[in-house]
C-alpha cells in the first residue's frame, strides 16, 4: 500500500457515490429500535421502485440525536439534508416516496436546530456519514492520510511535538497533557513498548466512547498507530468492555480490513514500521477503567489497581513502558496531524483546547451525543442545545464526570465547560457524561445512587474504598429514610474526607465527590431529612440545629 | 548503591537506595502500623494503615510501597494519620464478624493488637453482620471468612513462596472473599500442597490449624522469611 493506492481507493469510492443517499443510523441505540429492519426495508423499497441507480442506502454510525431515534438522514442531489426521527420499519415506503416529492408524514427533524448547529465536529466528523464497516468509506473521507504523513514525512519526536502544540489533554477524565504523556513513554528506556486504548467506559449515563467505536473504528485505530509510531511501540491493545458487542464486532471488522490493506501489521505504507492491534474484552468491572487495573486485566490477572509510581509510562504491561489513552483522545490524533496543531488549538480555551464529546442525558428535552468546543457555557449546552428540562420544569443541577464527578447547581450554568472551571466547582470534566436533573430531583437520592454504584464497583482491594463506601451508603440510606441525626451527617462527612484521602486508586479517591458536591450546594436537603438527636447536641460543643429554637 | 538521607518524624536517618519508607523507618526503630505487609512477599499497599505524610506531596503515601528519595521529610504519626488509622480499623471491625472472645487467635491477632495500639476503643459504624461461612473441608486447616480482613497475604504467600497458587480473591467490593482453586471447598483443591504457609501468614484467625482452641493460634512468620531469604539470597539464616 502506498499513497497512490490509498488515493485510488478514495477516488473509486467517490466516483461510485450516487446522487441521493439514505443514511440509517446503525448504532446500538437505534439498532435496539429495529434500525436494521428499517434499513432493509428502505433498500427493498428503493430496489422495488428501480431507483438503485440514483439512490444509495447506507448503514452509518451515530448521528447524535439518540433520544429521537431511530434516525434516517437524507442527502438530496441539490445539497439539501433532511432528518427523519422516530422512524418505524413501515415508514420506508413513505420516506422513499418523499425523495420524489411525495407525501410523507414521518416526523422530520430540523438540521438547523441548535443541537446540531452549535456543534463542532472533529472526533465525530464521520459519525452518521460513513459506513463504519467499510474501510473504503473511511479512506474516501480522508482516512489513513495522517498515518501516511506521519510515517513518511515526520520523525517520532516531531509527531509528539505536534500533539504537544495542539494542547490536547487526555479525554478519559483527568485531562493530563497528551503530548507530555507521549513524550514520557517515548523517552522511557526499553525495547518493547505498548499502546493501550482504554475503552472501558462505565460511568452511568455515558456512551461517548461506545459511539465513537461503533461509528468510526478506523479513526481510533489510526490514532493508535500514530501514537505507536511516536512512542516506539509495535503492539497495541484495545480494551473494550463486553457490554459493547457492536463496538467489538465493528473493531474486529476494522482491524481485519486494515490488515488486508496493509494499514496494520508489518511494513505499513512500505516503511519499516510494524503495528499490530489486539482486542481485549473486559468483563465489565468499572475499576478496570483505572489504568493500572486495566493493565492487570490485559495481562490476564484480576483487575485491581496498584499503587503508582511506577506509572505505566515507565513500567506498564509486563513491566514495559506503556502508553494508555482514552478512545476519544486517540480519535483526536488523526485530525490534529491532518489539519495541524494550530488549527486544533484554535478551538477551546487557553488551557483546554479542542472539542469534547458529551453524552447529554437525564431530564432534558434533546438527549444524545454532542461535540462542542471547550469553554462553551454550560447554559448553552443545557438550555439551547438540550432544549431545557421537559414538561416546562426548571433545571436544578447538572452532574458531570460520573461517579468521580459532582453536581453543578443551576446557579452556575454560565460556567464555561473546561477542565479548570469544572474542578473549581467540585466537579470534573470526566470522560463526558452529563446528566441533567430537574427540580423534582432529590439530591440525597442522587448521592445515594452514585454511592451505591461505587460500593458495588469497588474492587475490594483497599479498605477505605471497600468498607468506607459501604458505610457511606448505609448513612445516605439512613438519611434518605429520615432515620438519621446530625451525628450521622458528621460521620458521613468524616468518612468522605477519609476515603478521599486514603484510598489506593482514583475510584476510591473520587467516590465521595457526588456526596461532597451535593452537600456543598444542597446541604439543606440533607438537613431537612434529619431527626432530632435523643442524646442532645453532638460533640465539640456545637449546638444541634434541630433542637435550637426556631 | 548510594545511601539516601531523609527525615522521619524529625529524626535524621539514612537508608539504602531503593528501600521503602517502611524499611527505612523499621531500621531506624520507628514503628509504622501495617496489616497487609508481610516480610517475604511483595507489597500491595492495600490496607492503607501505613500511609504517611511527605512534605511537599499533597497525597498521603503508603510507606510499604513508596521508595525513599534523598531529602524526604516524612511524618508517620500526625493527628490526622492517627484519626484515619483508627477509622480504617473501625471499618474493618464493622465489616465482618470479628468476635475476639471466641476466636482461635485471641491474643495472637494483628487486627486486635492494631486496635489496641492505635487507640481504637469502640466502633462508631454500623456492624454489617454478614453471613459468611466457615470452610473446614481441609484435613489440617480451616478458613473462617467472618474473620478475614482481605489483606491478601495468604494469596501472595501461596503464589510467591509456595508457588502453588491455590488461594485467590473472588467477587468485588464488600463481597470479595478468599477462594481456593476455582471456588471449591478447600479439601477438594487439587493444587493445595497442605504446606500451611497461608495459615502462617494470616494476621487474624481467618486461617487456622484445626484442633486449636480459643486463644491458641500462634504463628511463626520467621519461617516464611527464612524460605524467601534462602531462596533469593542463598542465605540459610532464620530471621529472628
Amino acid at each position: 500500500m502506498q499513497l497512490d493506492d490509498l488515493n485510488a481507493i478514495a477516488e473509486k469510492e467517490k466516483a461510485a457515490a450516487k446522487k441521493v443517499c439514505l443514511r440509517t443510523c446503525m448504532s446500538a441505540g437505534c439498532m435496539s429500535s429495529q434500525a436494521d429492519v428499517i434499513n432493509k426495508n428502505l433498500d427493498a423499497e428503493v430496489k422495488a421502485r428501480g431507483l438503485e441507480g440514483e439512490v444509495e442506502v447506507r448503514r452509518v454510525g451515530c448521528m447524535g440525536f439518540c433520544g429521537q431515534g431511530p434516525l434516517v438522514g437524507v442527502d438530496h442531489d441539490d445539497g439539501r439534508h433532511e432528518l427523519f426521527e422516530f422512524v418505524k420499519p413501515e415508514d420506508a415506503p413513505a420516506i422513499v416516496n418523499s425523495l420524489k416529492g411525495g407525501p410523507c408524514d414521518v416526523q422530520r427533524g430540523d438540521p438547523q436546530h441548535p443541537f446540531f448547529a452549535k456543534q463542532v465536529k472533529i472526533v465525530r466528523a464521520n459519525g452518521g456519514i460513513i459506513d463504519p464497516e467499510s474501510i473504503e468509506d473511511y479512506i474516501a473521507a480522508g482516512g489513513y492520510q495522517a498515518l501516511h504523513q506521519v510515517l513518511t514525512e515526520m520523525k517520532p519526536a516531531e509527531v509528539i511535538e505536534e500533539i504537544t502544540k495542539s494542547g490536547l489533554r487526555g479525554r478519559g477524565g483527568a485531562g493530563y497533557p497528551t503530548g507530555l504523556k507521549w513524550g514520557t513513554v517515548a523517552k522511557s528506556p526499553g525495547g518493547k513498548k505498548y499502546v493501550v486504548c482504554n475503552g472501558d467506559e462505565g460511568d452511568p449515563g455515558a456512551f461517548m466512547d461506545r459511539s465513537v467505536l461503533e461509528s468510526d473504528p478506523h479513526l481510533v485505530l489510526e490514532g493508535m498507530a500514530i501514537a505507536a509510531y511516536a512512542v516506539g511501540a509495535d503492539q497495541g491493545f484495545l480494551y473494550v468492555r463486553a457490554e459493547y458487542p457492536l463496538a467489538i464486532s465493528r473493531l474486529q471488522i476494522a482491524i481485519k480490513q486494515a490488515k488486508q490493506l496493509g494499514l496494520l501489521g508489518g511494513g505499513i505504507f512500505e516503511t519499516p514500521f510494524i503495528f499490530n492491534v489486539d482486542i481485549r474484552i473486559g468483563a465489565g468491572a468499572f475499576v478496570c477503567g483505572e489504568e493500572t487495573a486495566l493493565m492487570a486485566s490485559v495481562e490476564g490477572k484480576r483487575g485491581t489497581p496498584r499503587p503508582r509510581p511506577p506509572f505505566p509510562a515507565e513500567s506498564g504491561l509486563w513491566g514495559c513502558p506503556t502508553l494508555i489513552n482514552n478512545v476519544e483522545t486517540f480519535a483526536n490524533i488523526a485530525p490534529i496531524i491532518g489539519r495541524g496543531a494550530d488549527w486544533y488549538a484554535s478551538f477551546g480555551t487557553e488551557k483546554s483546547k479542542g472539542t469534547k464529546v458529551f453524552a447529554l442525558t437525564g431530564k432534558i428535552t434533546n438527549n444524545g451525543l454532542i461535540e462542542v468546543p471547550m469553554g462553551i457555557p454550560l447554559r448553552q449546552i443545557v438550555e439551547e442545545m438540550g432544549g431545557g428540562a421537559p414538561d416546562g420544569r426548571k433545571i436544578k443541577s447538572v452532574q458531570t464526570g460520573g461517579p468521580s464527578g459532582g453536581c453543578i447547581p443551576a446557579d452556575f450554568l454560565d460556567t464555561p465547560v473546561d477542565y479548570e472551571s469544572l474542578t473549581k466547582l467540585g466537579s470534573i470534566m470526566g470522560s463526558g457524561g452529563m446528566v441533567v436533573m430537574d427540580d423534582t430531583t432529590n439530591m440525597v437520592e442522587i448521592a445515594r445512587f452514585y454511592m451505591e454504584f461505587c460500593m458495588d464497583e469497588s474492587c475490594g482491594k483497599c479498605i477505605p474504598c471497600r468498607a468506607g463506601t459501604v458505610q457511606m451508603h448505609h448513612l445516605l440510606e439512613k438519611i434518605a429514610q429520615r432515620k438519621a441525626t446530625l451525628r450521622d451527617l458528621i460521620k458521613l462527612e468524616e468518612l468522605c474526607d477519609m476515603v478521599k484521602n486514603t484510598s489506593l486508586c482514583g475510584l476510591g479517591q473520587t467516590a465521595p465527590n457526588p456526596v461532597l458536591s451535593t452537600l456543598k450546594f444542597f446541604r439543606k436537603e440533607y438537613e431537612d431529612l434529619l431527626q432530632p438527636d435523643q442524646f442532645g447536641p453532638p460533640g465539640n460543643g456545637q449546638p444541634n440545629p434541630q433542637s435550637a429554637p426556631k | 548503591m548510594a545511601a539516601k538521607t531523609l527525615t522521619i518524624d524529625g529524626k535524621q536517618i539514612s537508608a539504602e537506595e531503593g528501600a521503602t519508607i517502611l524499611q527505612a523507618a523499621t531500621e531506624a526503630g520507628i514503628a509504622i502500623p501495617t496489616l497487609c505487609h508481610l516480610e517475604g512477599v511483595y507489597d500491595v499497599g492495600a490496607c492503607r494503615l501505613c500511609i504517611v505524610e511527605v512534605a511537599g506531596i499533597p497525597k498521603l503515601l503508603p510507606a510499604c510501597t513508596t521508595r525513599v528519595v534523598e531529602g524526604m521529610d516524612i511524618k508517620t504519626d500526625s493527628e490526622r494519620l492517627r484519626k484515619y488509622r483508627r477509622m480504617i480499623l473501625e471499618l474493618l471491625f464493622a465489616e465482618r464478624n470479628h468476635v475476639c472472645a471466641v476466636c482461635v487467635s485471641n491474643g495472637n491477632c494483628e487486627l486486635q493488637s492494631l486496635a489496641y495500639s492505635n487507640g481504637m476503643d469502640h466502633v462508631r459504624y454500623e456492624y454489617n453482620f454478614p453471613k459468611w461461612g466457615v470452610d473446614t473441608t481441609h484435613g489440617l486447616f480451616g478458613m473462617d471468612h467472618n474473620r478475614c480482613v482481605l489483606c491478601g497475604r495468604c494469596v501472595r504467600a501461596c503464589w510467591h513462596i509456595e508457588g502453588a497458587g491455590t488461594k485467590n480473591v473472588a467477587g468485588r467490593g464488600g463481597k470479595s472473599r478468599i477462594i481456593t482453586d476455582l471456588n471449591m471447598p478447600w479439601g477438594e483443591a487439587d493444587s493445595c500442597t497442605s504446606c500451611g504457609k497461608c495459615v502462617q501468614s494470616c494476621p487474624t484467625g481467618a486461617l487456622f490449624h484445626k484442633g486449636s482452641t480459643v486463644g491458641e493460634m500462634e504463628r511463626d512468620r520467621g519461617k516464611l522469611e527464612f524460605i524467601v531469604t534462602a531462596r533469593e539470597k542463598k542465605q540459610w539464616v532464620a530471621a529472628d
